[in-house]
Protein backbone atom coordinates (compact mmCIF):
# COMPACT_ATOMS: atom_id res chain seq x y z
CA UNK A 1 0.00 0.00 0.00
CA UNK A 2 1.86 3.07 -0.99
CA UNK A 3 1.37 6.46 1.18
CA UNK A 4 -0.62 8.40 -1.80
CA UNK A 5 -3.29 7.63 -4.56
CA UNK A 6 -2.30 6.93 -8.22
CA UNK A 7 -3.90 10.06 -8.82
CA UNK A 8 -2.02 12.16 -6.20
CA UNK A 9 1.03 10.24 -7.55
CA UNK A 10 0.41 11.04 -11.31
CA UNK A 11 -0.36 15.01 -10.32
CA UNK A 12 3.02 14.92 -8.43
CA UNK A 13 4.94 13.28 -10.88
CA UNK A 14 3.51 14.85 -14.35
CA UNK A 15 2.20 18.26 -12.44
CA UNK A 16 -0.42 20.04 -14.93
CA UNK A 17 -0.61 24.13 -15.28
CA UNK A 18 3.13 24.61 -13.63
CA UNK A 19 4.97 27.35 -14.19
CA UNK A 20 4.57 31.09 -13.83
CA UNK A 21 2.62 33.85 -15.49
CA UNK A 22 3.61 37.24 -16.75
CA UNK A 23 1.19 39.90 -16.33
CA UNK A 24 -1.32 37.35 -14.12
CA UNK A 25 -5.05 39.08 -13.54
CA UNK A 26 -4.89 37.70 -10.48
CA UNK A 27 -2.23 36.41 -8.44
CA UNK A 28 -3.01 34.32 -4.78
CA UNK A 29 -0.51 32.85 -2.43
CA UNK A 30 -0.81 30.85 0.06
CA UNK A 31 0.87 29.51 3.31
CA UNK A 32 4.37 29.98 4.56
CA UNK A 33 7.98 29.16 4.33
CA UNK A 34 8.30 28.26 8.25
CA UNK A 35 5.44 25.45 8.04
CA UNK A 36 7.05 23.78 4.94
CA UNK A 37 4.34 24.90 2.29
CA UNK A 38 3.89 27.88 -0.17
CA UNK A 39 1.50 27.71 -2.99
CA UNK A 40 1.05 30.55 -5.77
CA UNK A 41 -1.31 30.24 -8.01
CA UNK A 42 -1.12 32.81 -10.88
CA UNK A 43 -4.32 33.43 -13.08
CA UNK A 44 -5.38 35.03 -16.47
CA UNK A 45 -9.40 36.21 -16.90
CA UNK A 46 -11.06 36.76 -20.12
CA UNK A 47 -14.70 37.90 -19.68
CA UNK A 48 -14.61 36.65 -16.10
CA UNK A 49 -13.70 33.16 -16.90
CA UNK A 50 -10.42 31.59 -16.34
CA UNK A 51 -8.55 31.38 -19.36
CA UNK A 52 -5.32 30.41 -18.22
CA UNK A 53 -3.75 29.21 -15.06
CA UNK A 54 -0.28 28.54 -13.40
CA UNK A 55 1.02 27.10 -9.93
CA UNK A 56 4.50 27.21 -8.61
CA UNK A 57 4.52 24.63 -5.08
CA UNK A 58 7.27 24.72 -2.40
CA UNK A 59 5.56 21.72 -0.62
CA UNK A 60 5.81 17.87 -0.01
CA UNK A 61 4.30 15.82 -2.87
CA UNK A 62 0.11 16.18 -1.81
CA UNK A 63 0.82 19.88 -1.99
CA UNK A 64 2.60 19.51 -5.41
CA UNK A 65 -0.69 16.92 -6.54
CA UNK A 66 -3.17 19.51 -4.71
CA UNK A 67 -1.94 22.44 -6.82
CA UNK A 68 -2.26 20.45 -10.18
CA UNK A 69 -5.23 19.03 -9.66
CA UNK A 70 -6.99 22.46 -8.28
CA UNK A 71 -5.58 24.14 -11.21
CA UNK A 72 -7.39 21.47 -14.03
CA UNK A 73 -10.12 22.10 -11.90
CA UNK A 74 -10.63 26.00 -12.60
CA UNK A 75 -9.01 25.83 -15.64
CA UNK A 76 -12.32 27.40 -18.44
CA UNK A 77 -14.88 27.99 -15.98
CA UNK A 78 -16.24 31.08 -14.64
CA UNK A 79 -14.76 32.72 -11.50
CA UNK A 80 -18.26 32.38 -9.79
CA UNK A 81 -18.22 28.46 -10.37
CA UNK A 82 -13.98 28.21 -9.10
CA UNK A 83 -15.03 29.88 -6.26
CA UNK A 84 -17.34 26.86 -5.63
CA UNK A 85 -14.00 24.76 -5.60
CA UNK A 86 -13.48 23.34 -2.13
CA UNK A 87 -11.04 21.54 -0.34
CA UNK A 88 -13.24 18.45 -0.31
CA UNK A 89 -13.58 18.15 -4.00
CA UNK A 90 -9.58 18.66 -4.48
CA UNK A 91 -9.37 15.85 -2.55
CA UNK A 92 -11.86 13.62 -3.78
CA UNK A 93 -10.44 14.19 -7.30
CA UNK A 94 -7.32 13.24 -6.23
CA UNK A 95 -9.01 10.22 -5.20
CA UNK A 96 -8.37 11.08 -1.39
CA UNK A 97 -5.31 12.24 0.43
CA UNK A 98 -3.94 11.01 3.97
CA UNK A 99 -5.73 12.39 7.03
CA UNK A 100 -2.56 14.29 8.04
CA UNK A 101 -2.05 15.93 4.13
CA UNK A 102 -5.83 17.58 4.32
CA UNK A 103 -4.31 20.57 5.02
CA UNK A 104 -2.72 20.74 1.43
CA UNK A 105 -6.50 20.76 -0.06
CA UNK A 106 -7.67 23.28 2.10
CA UNK A 107 -4.16 25.67 1.09
CA UNK A 108 -5.24 24.76 -2.32
CA UNK A 109 -8.78 26.26 -2.24
CA UNK A 110 -7.55 28.89 -0.74
CA UNK A 111 -4.98 30.13 -3.36
CA UNK A 112 -7.96 30.14 -5.69
CA UNK A 113 -9.36 32.15 -3.55
CA UNK A 114 -7.17 34.44 -2.95
CA UNK A 115 -6.03 34.33 -6.73
CA UNK A 116 -9.83 35.40 -7.32
CA UNK A 117 -9.51 38.40 -4.28
CA UNK A 118 -6.20 39.64 -5.91
CA UNK A 119 -8.31 40.11 -9.30
CA UNK A 120 -11.05 41.83 -8.07
CA UNK A 121 -8.81 44.48 -5.82
CA UNK A 122 -6.91 45.11 -8.84
CA UNK A 123 -9.49 45.60 -11.18
CA UNK A 124 -11.61 47.18 -8.58
CA UNK A 125 -14.46 44.60 -8.36
CA UNK A 126 -16.71 45.00 -5.18
CA UNK A 127 -17.64 41.38 -3.19
CA UNK A 128 -18.34 40.47 -0.10
CA UNK A 129 -14.96 40.05 2.54
CA UNK A 130 -17.03 37.43 4.20
CA UNK A 131 -16.04 34.90 0.89
CA UNK A 132 -12.50 35.07 1.64
CA UNK A 133 -12.45 34.43 5.20
CA UNK A 134 -9.33 31.92 5.63
CA UNK A 135 -9.90 28.66 7.39
CA UNK A 136 -6.55 27.68 7.68
CA UNK A 137 -4.89 30.87 8.38
CA UNK A 138 -4.96 29.47 12.23
CA UNK A 139 -2.32 26.45 11.65
CA UNK A 140 -0.67 29.15 9.08
CA UNK A 141 -0.14 31.77 11.54
CA UNK B 1 17.14 -0.33 -6.36
CA UNK B 2 19.47 1.79 -4.32
CA UNK B 3 19.05 1.40 -0.09
CA UNK B 4 20.59 4.41 0.84
CA UNK B 5 18.41 4.13 4.52
CA UNK B 6 20.72 1.81 6.82
CA UNK B 7 19.96 4.49 9.62
CA UNK B 8 16.17 3.01 9.53
CA UNK B 9 17.41 -0.89 9.04
CA UNK B 10 19.70 -3.06 7.24
CA UNK B 11 19.35 -6.13 5.21
CA UNK B 12 20.62 -9.34 7.33
CA UNK B 13 23.45 -10.75 6.20
CA UNK B 14 23.82 -14.34 5.71
CA UNK B 15 25.57 -14.96 8.81
CA UNK B 16 22.63 -13.82 10.94
CA UNK B 17 20.38 -15.56 8.82
CA UNK B 18 21.88 -18.76 8.63
CA UNK B 19 22.38 -18.43 12.60
CA UNK B 20 18.56 -18.16 12.92
CA UNK B 21 17.40 -21.26 11.00
CA UNK B 22 18.76 -24.24 12.82
CA UNK B 23 16.96 -21.94 15.88
CA UNK B 24 13.69 -22.45 14.19
CA UNK B 25 14.11 -25.91 12.60
CA UNK B 26 16.19 -27.71 15.15
CA UNK B 27 16.95 -26.22 18.61
CA UNK B 28 13.19 -24.77 19.12
CA UNK B 29 12.46 -25.87 21.63
CA UNK B 30 11.47 -23.13 25.65
CA UNK B 31 14.87 -22.15 26.36
CA UNK B 32 13.19 -22.67 30.54
CA UNK B 33 12.17 -25.98 29.53
CA UNK B 34 13.86 -28.78 32.13
CA UNK B 35 14.79 -31.64 29.39
CA UNK B 36 17.47 -31.36 27.34
CA UNK B 37 15.73 -29.96 23.93
CA UNK B 38 15.18 -27.39 26.10
CA UNK B 39 18.20 -26.79 27.41
CA UNK B 40 19.93 -26.76 24.11
CA UNK B 41 17.73 -23.42 23.43
CA UNK B 42 18.99 -22.32 26.74
CA UNK B 43 22.50 -23.46 25.64
CA UNK B 44 22.28 -21.25 22.30
CA UNK B 45 20.63 -17.84 24.13
CA UNK B 46 23.73 -18.22 26.34
CA UNK B 47 26.11 -18.26 23.95
CA UNK B 48 24.68 -15.65 21.89
CA UNK B 49 24.92 -13.88 25.19
CA UNK B 50 28.60 -14.38 25.72
CA UNK B 51 29.32 -13.28 22.03
CA UNK B 52 26.98 -9.99 22.67
CA UNK B 53 29.13 -9.21 25.79
CA UNK B 54 32.26 -9.65 24.50
CA UNK B 55 31.59 -6.90 21.79
CA UNK B 56 31.45 -4.58 24.61
CA UNK B 57 34.05 -5.99 26.91
CA UNK B 58 31.17 -6.69 29.12
CA UNK B 59 30.58 -9.41 31.33
CA UNK B 60 27.59 -11.68 29.68
CA UNK B 61 25.91 -11.03 33.28
CA UNK B 62 25.20 -7.58 32.49
CA UNK B 63 23.72 -8.50 29.23
CA UNK B 64 19.61 -8.48 29.02
CA UNK B 65 17.61 -9.48 25.63
CA UNK B 66 14.97 -7.11 24.86
CA UNK B 67 12.55 -6.56 21.97
CA UNK B 68 15.10 -3.97 20.89
CA UNK B 69 16.36 -0.25 20.92
CA UNK B 70 13.43 1.05 22.46
CA UNK B 71 12.42 -1.40 25.11
CA UNK B 72 16.20 -0.94 26.34
CA UNK B 73 15.68 2.82 26.59
CA UNK B 74 12.92 2.92 28.21
CA UNK B 75 14.35 0.25 30.99
CA UNK B 76 17.49 1.96 31.40
CA UNK B 77 16.00 4.90 31.81
CA UNK B 78 12.81 3.88 34.13
CA UNK B 79 15.35 1.89 36.28
CA UNK B 80 17.95 4.91 36.78
CA UNK B 81 15.63 6.77 37.97
CA UNK B 82 13.54 4.98 40.08
CA UNK B 83 16.90 4.08 41.96
CA UNK B 84 17.57 7.85 41.87
CA UNK B 85 14.50 8.68 43.26
CA UNK B 86 14.62 6.05 46.32
CA UNK B 87 18.13 8.29 47.23
CA UNK B 88 16.20 11.31 46.63
CA UNK B 89 17.80 11.95 43.53
CA UNK B 90 15.37 13.42 40.68
CA UNK B 91 17.20 15.63 38.35
CA UNK B 92 18.20 13.86 35.31
CA UNK B 93 20.51 14.90 32.26
CA UNK B 94 20.35 14.55 28.89
CA UNK B 95 20.48 16.49 25.28
CA UNK B 96 17.76 17.96 22.99
CA UNK B 97 18.36 15.53 20.20
CA UNK B 98 18.03 12.22 21.90
CA UNK B 99 15.64 9.72 20.25
CA UNK B 100 12.02 9.59 20.90
CA UNK B 101 12.37 6.42 22.83
CA UNK B 102 14.49 8.38 25.10
CA UNK B 103 13.00 11.81 25.30
CA UNK B 104 9.21 10.48 25.36
CA UNK B 105 10.37 8.45 28.23
CA UNK B 106 12.03 11.52 30.47
CA UNK B 107 8.94 13.45 29.46
CA UNK B 108 6.83 10.81 31.38
CA UNK B 109 9.59 11.32 34.02
CA UNK B 110 9.02 14.79 33.93
CA UNK B 111 5.35 14.44 34.28
CA UNK B 112 5.87 12.48 38.11
CA UNK B 113 8.37 14.97 39.56
CA UNK B 114 11.84 14.69 38.04
CA UNK B 115 13.39 17.49 36.64
CA UNK B 116 14.74 16.95 33.70
CA UNK B 117 17.86 19.22 31.86
CA UNK B 118 18.29 18.45 28.21
CA UNK B 119 21.86 20.16 26.85
CA UNK B 120 22.46 21.94 23.75
CA UNK B 121 24.29 20.08 21.17
CA UNK B 122 25.33 22.81 19.29
CA UNK B 123 25.25 23.21 15.59
CA UNK B 124 28.03 20.24 15.18
CA UNK B 125 25.20 17.98 16.83
CA UNK B 126 28.32 17.08 20.02
CA UNK B 127 27.72 17.55 23.41
CA UNK B 128 30.67 18.19 25.57
CA UNK B 129 31.68 16.54 28.96
CA UNK B 130 32.54 20.65 30.45
CA UNK B 131 28.70 20.64 29.80
CA UNK B 132 28.18 17.57 31.40
CA UNK B 133 30.35 18.15 34.19
CA UNK B 134 28.71 21.55 34.94
CA UNK B 135 25.15 19.98 34.83
CA UNK B 136 25.72 17.44 37.41
CA UNK B 137 24.17 18.35 40.79
CA UNK B 138 24.25 16.06 44.18
CA UNK B 139 20.60 15.40 43.08
CA UNK B 140 21.39 13.90 39.45
CA UNK B 141 20.48 10.37 39.55
CA UNK B 142 20.94 10.18 35.74
CA UNK B 143 23.04 11.07 32.44
CA UNK B 144 21.68 9.87 29.51
CA UNK B 145 23.23 10.34 26.18
CA UNK B 146 22.64 8.96 22.95
CA UNK B 147 26.39 7.11 21.19
CA UNK B 148 25.69 9.05 17.93
CA UNK B 149 23.08 10.68 16.81
CA UNK B 150 20.49 8.63 14.12
CA UNK B 151 19.61 11.74 12.11
CA UNK B 152 22.77 13.83 11.29
CA UNK B 153 25.32 11.26 12.46
CA UNK B 154 27.74 12.94 14.79
CA UNK B 155 29.28 10.98 17.35
CA UNK B 156 29.72 11.87 20.54
CA UNK B 157 32.88 11.82 23.15
CA UNK B 158 31.08 8.81 25.65
CA UNK B 159 34.85 7.93 26.94
CA UNK B 160 34.89 11.65 28.37
CA UNK B 161 31.38 11.79 29.88
CA UNK B 162 31.56 8.26 31.22
CA UNK B 163 34.63 9.64 33.05
CA UNK B 164 32.67 12.83 34.23
CA UNK B 165 29.77 10.40 35.47
CA UNK B 166 32.31 7.97 37.31
CA UNK B 167 33.85 10.90 38.90
CA UNK B 168 30.71 12.39 40.49
CA UNK B 169 29.39 9.02 40.94
CA UNK B 170 25.94 9.11 38.74
CA UNK B 171 25.00 6.49 36.48
CA UNK B 172 25.48 6.91 32.42
CA UNK B 173 23.71 5.23 29.96
CA UNK B 174 24.03 5.61 26.22
CA UNK B 175 21.74 4.79 23.48
CA UNK B 176 24.13 3.02 21.24
CA UNK B 177 21.43 2.48 18.69
CA UNK B 178 23.23 3.66 15.48
CA UNK B 179 26.80 3.25 16.83
CA UNK B 180 26.59 -0.56 17.91
CA UNK B 181 28.58 -3.09 15.39
CA UNK B 182 29.78 0.30 13.35
CA UNK B 183 32.00 1.97 16.20
CA UNK B 184 34.22 0.49 18.65
CA UNK B 185 32.81 -0.10 22.00
CA UNK B 186 34.06 -0.55 25.72
CA UNK B 187 31.82 -0.66 28.30
CA UNK B 188 34.57 -0.58 30.98
CA UNK B 189 37.04 1.56 29.14
CA UNK B 190 34.43 4.47 28.43
CA UNK B 191 32.85 3.94 31.71
CA UNK B 192 29.53 3.16 30.03
CA UNK B 193 26.66 1.63 33.25
CA UNK B 194 24.07 1.27 30.71
CA UNK B 195 23.77 0.83 27.02
CA UNK B 196 20.73 -0.29 24.62
CA UNK B 197 21.17 -1.69 21.06
CA UNK B 198 18.89 -2.93 18.32
CA UNK B 199 19.58 -5.66 16.20
CA UNK B 200 18.49 -4.99 12.94
CA UNK B 201 20.53 -1.84 12.95
CA UNK B 202 23.96 -3.77 12.02
CA UNK B 203 22.18 -6.82 9.70
CA UNK B 204 20.77 -8.64 12.19
CA UNK B 205 16.83 -9.43 12.75
CA UNK B 206 14.03 -6.77 13.73
CA UNK B 207 12.44 -7.17 16.84
CA UNK B 208 15.12 -7.74 19.32
CA UNK B 209 17.70 -5.74 21.12
CA UNK B 210 20.17 -5.33 24.29
CA UNK B 211 19.92 -3.65 27.42
CA UNK B 212 23.30 -3.85 28.89
CA UNK B 213 23.48 -2.87 32.83
CA UNK B 214 26.56 -2.98 34.79
CA UNK B 215 26.34 -5.98 37.22
CA UNK B 216 24.81 -4.42 40.79
CA UNK B 217 22.20 -2.06 38.85
CA UNK B 218 18.83 -2.71 40.07
CA UNK B 219 16.50 -2.83 36.83
CA UNK B 220 12.91 -2.18 37.36
CA UNK B 221 10.77 -4.77 35.09
CA UNK B 222 8.69 -3.50 32.35
CA UNK B 223 7.11 -6.62 31.52
CA UNK B 224 6.34 -8.96 34.70
CA UNK B 225 6.38 -12.33 33.74
CA UNK B 226 8.30 -16.04 34.20
CA UNK B 227 12.26 -15.68 35.61
CA UNK B 228 13.52 -15.41 31.76
CA UNK B 229 16.36 -12.38 31.51
CA UNK B 230 17.23 -13.49 35.38
CA UNK B 231 13.58 -12.06 36.22
CA UNK B 232 14.20 -8.81 34.65
CA UNK B 233 12.25 -9.28 31.44
CA UNK B 234 9.49 -11.23 31.67
CA UNK B 235 8.18 -13.50 28.19
CA UNK B 236 9.72 -16.60 26.53
CA UNK B 237 12.79 -15.79 25.02
CA UNK B 238 13.31 -15.24 21.08
CA UNK B 239 16.03 -17.79 20.64
CA UNK B 240 16.26 -17.52 17.05
CA UNK B 241 16.18 -13.76 16.71
CA UNK B 242 18.79 -13.09 19.53
CA UNK B 243 21.14 -15.59 17.54
CA UNK B 244 21.07 -13.87 14.66
CA UNK B 245 21.55 -10.67 16.21
CA UNK B 246 24.65 -12.29 18.19
CA UNK B 247 26.38 -13.72 14.90
CA UNK B 248 25.17 -10.18 12.81
CA UNK B 249 26.78 -8.37 16.03
CA UNK B 250 30.21 -10.47 16.08
CA UNK B 251 30.28 -10.49 11.93
CA UNK B 252 30.20 -6.59 12.08
CA UNK B 253 32.59 -6.38 15.03
CA UNK B 254 34.84 -8.86 13.32
CA UNK B 255 35.03 -6.64 10.22
CA UNK B 256 34.09 -3.23 11.55
CA UNK B 257 37.64 -1.57 10.53
CA UNK B 258 37.56 -3.35 7.04
CA UNK B 259 34.07 -1.70 6.65
CA UNK B 260 34.59 1.47 8.31
CA UNK B 261 37.09 2.02 5.96
CA UNK B 262 35.19 1.17 2.97
CA UNK B 263 32.04 3.36 4.08
CA UNK B 264 33.49 6.12 5.34
CA UNK B 265 34.96 6.83 2.05
CA UNK B 266 32.07 6.43 0.12
CA UNK B 267 30.41 8.55 2.94
CA UNK B 268 32.90 11.49 2.26
CA UNK B 269 32.52 11.21 -1.96
CA UNK B 270 28.97 11.70 -1.66
CA UNK B 271 29.01 14.61 0.92
CA UNK B 272 31.65 16.27 -1.06
CA UNK B 273 29.45 15.83 -4.72
CA UNK B 274 25.87 16.67 -2.49
CA UNK B 275 28.23 20.24 -1.33
CA UNK B 276 28.67 21.44 -4.86
CA UNK B 277 24.64 21.82 -5.12
CA UNK B 278 23.80 25.45 -4.33
CA UNK B 279 22.43 26.70 -0.60
CA UNK B 280 23.09 23.37 0.60
CA UNK B 281 24.75 22.55 4.46
CA UNK B 282 25.82 19.00 6.23
CA UNK B 283 24.33 18.70 8.91
CA UNK B 284 26.27 17.36 11.86
CA UNK B 285 29.94 17.05 12.69
CA UNK B 286 32.24 16.77 9.40
CA UNK B 287 34.98 14.42 10.91
CA UNK B 288 33.25 12.81 14.18
CA UNK B 289 30.09 11.67 12.51
CA UNK B 290 29.07 7.54 11.54
CA UNK B 291 30.88 6.27 8.54
CA UNK B 292 27.89 6.05 6.98
CA UNK B 293 26.10 9.13 7.74
CA UNK B 294 25.06 11.48 5.17
CA UNK B 295 22.76 14.40 6.20
CA UNK B 296 21.65 17.41 4.30
CA UNK B 297 19.68 20.49 4.00
CA UNK B 298 18.84 21.99 0.56
CA UNK B 299 17.46 26.14 0.91
CA UNK B 300 13.95 26.28 -1.15
CA UNK B 301 12.34 22.67 -1.42
CA UNK B 302 10.67 20.44 1.00
CA UNK B 303 12.14 17.04 1.80
CA UNK B 304 9.10 14.51 1.37
CA UNK B 305 8.90 15.68 -2.56
CA UNK B 306 12.46 14.87 -2.54
CA UNK B 307 12.31 11.65 -1.39
CA UNK B 308 9.37 10.74 -3.13
CA UNK B 309 11.23 11.78 -6.54
CA UNK B 310 14.67 10.35 -5.53
CA UNK B 311 12.20 6.96 -4.65
CA UNK B 312 10.86 7.23 -8.60
CA UNK B 313 14.71 6.79 -9.33
CA UNK B 314 15.25 3.78 -7.42
CA UNK B 315 17.09 5.50 -4.82
CA UNK B 316 15.86 4.87 -1.00
CA UNK B 317 16.36 7.63 1.44
CA UNK B 318 15.19 9.45 4.42
CA UNK B 319 14.15 12.79 6.07
CA UNK B 320 13.98 14.95 8.28
CA UNK B 321 10.76 16.68 7.19
CA UNK B 322 7.54 17.56 8.92
CA UNK B 323 5.74 15.89 6.27
CA UNK B 324 6.96 12.61 6.45
CA UNK B 325 6.49 12.77 10.26
CA UNK B 326 2.84 14.12 10.02
CA UNK B 327 3.34 17.17 12.05
CA UNK B 328 3.60 20.56 11.02
CA UNK B 329 7.39 20.87 12.71
CA UNK B 330 10.19 19.51 11.20
CA UNK B 331 13.14 16.88 13.23
CA UNK B 332 13.52 18.18 16.43
CA UNK B 333 17.31 17.04 16.02
CA UNK B 334 17.57 19.82 13.18
CA UNK B 335 16.30 22.47 15.44
CA UNK B 336 18.74 21.31 18.34
CA UNK B 337 21.29 21.90 15.40
CA UNK B 338 19.84 25.23 15.23
CA UNK B 339 18.27 25.01 11.38
CA UNK B 340 15.47 27.35 11.23
CA UNK B 341 12.25 25.60 10.03
CA UNK B 342 12.61 26.76 6.86
CA UNK B 343 15.92 25.04 6.08
CA UNK B 344 15.41 21.78 7.95
CA UNK B 345 11.99 21.24 5.80
CA UNK B 346 14.40 20.74 3.08
CA UNK B 347 16.71 17.57 4.48
CA UNK B 348 17.42 14.38 3.26
CA UNK B 349 19.24 11.31 4.95
CA UNK B 350 21.48 8.84 2.92
CA UNK B 351 22.62 6.22 5.25
CA UNK B 352 24.99 3.66 4.12
CA UNK B 353 26.57 0.48 4.42
CA UNK B 354 29.20 -1.97 3.24
CA UNK B 355 26.66 -3.20 0.57
CA UNK B 356 26.82 0.29 -1.25
CA UNK B 357 29.06 0.25 -4.13
CA UNK B 358 30.62 3.23 -5.80
CA UNK B 359 28.77 3.51 -8.97
CA UNK B 360 25.76 3.58 -6.61
CA UNK B 361 27.54 6.42 -4.69
CA UNK B 362 27.97 8.31 -8.67
CA UNK B 363 24.35 7.29 -9.05
CA UNK B 364 22.86 8.73 -6.13
CA UNK B 365 24.88 11.73 -7.26
CA UNK B 366 23.61 12.07 -10.51
CA UNK B 367 20.12 12.26 -9.36
CA UNK B 368 20.00 14.46 -6.05
CA UNK B 369 21.52 17.95 -8.18
CA UNK B 370 18.79 16.61 -10.50
CA UNK B 371 15.84 16.64 -8.46
CA UNK B 372 16.78 19.37 -6.27
CA UNK B 373 17.05 21.69 -9.05
CA UNK B 374 13.92 20.49 -10.62
CA UNK B 375 11.99 21.30 -7.47
CA UNK B 376 13.37 24.95 -6.96
CA UNK B 377 12.66 25.53 -10.60
CA UNK B 378 8.69 24.92 -9.26
CA UNK B 379 9.19 26.31 -6.11
CA UNK B 380 7.93 30.24 -5.68
CA UNK B 381 9.93 30.08 -2.31
CA UNK B 382 13.54 29.51 -4.32
CA UNK B 383 12.39 31.87 -6.96
CA UNK B 384 11.68 35.05 -4.05
CA UNK B 385 14.92 34.53 -3.18
CA UNK B 386 16.87 34.71 -6.44
CA UNK B 387 15.01 37.70 -7.33
CA UNK B 388 15.85 38.72 -3.55
CA UNK B 389 12.36 39.32 -2.14
CA UNK B 390 13.03 37.05 0.51
CA UNK B 391 16.34 36.16 1.72
CA UNK B 392 18.40 33.27 1.59
CA UNK B 393 19.25 31.30 4.87
CA UNK B 394 22.16 29.05 3.69
CA UNK B 395 25.63 29.95 2.31
CA UNK B 396 26.27 29.80 -1.68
Amino acid sequence: MALYSEKVMDHFRNPRNVGSMENADGVGEVGNAKCGDIMKIYLKIDDDVVSDVKFETFGCGSAIASSSMATEMIKGKSLDEILTVTNKAVTEALDGLPAHKLHCSVLAEEAIRAAVKDYYDKHGIAYDAAQFSTPCAACHA
Amino acid sequence: MIYADNAATTKMSRKAFEAMLPCMEETWGNASSLYVFGQKAKEALEVARSKVAACFGASPGGIYFTSGGSEADNQAIISAATLGAKKGKKHIISTTFEHHAVLHTLKKLENDGFEVELLDVHENGIVSPEQVAKAIRDDTALVTIMYANNEIGSVQPVAEIGAVCRERKVLFHTDAVQAAGHLPIDVQKQNIDMLSLSGHKFHGPKGVGVLYAKPGIPLVNLIEGGAQERGKRGGTENVPAIVGMAAALEEACANMEKNTAKVSKLRDKLIDGLRKIPRSILNGDEIRRLPGNVSFCFEGIEGESLLLLLDDKGICASSGSACTSGSLDPSHVLLAIGRPHEVAHGSLRLSLSEENTEAEIDEILRAVPEVVEYLRGISPLWKDKLVGKREFLLPE
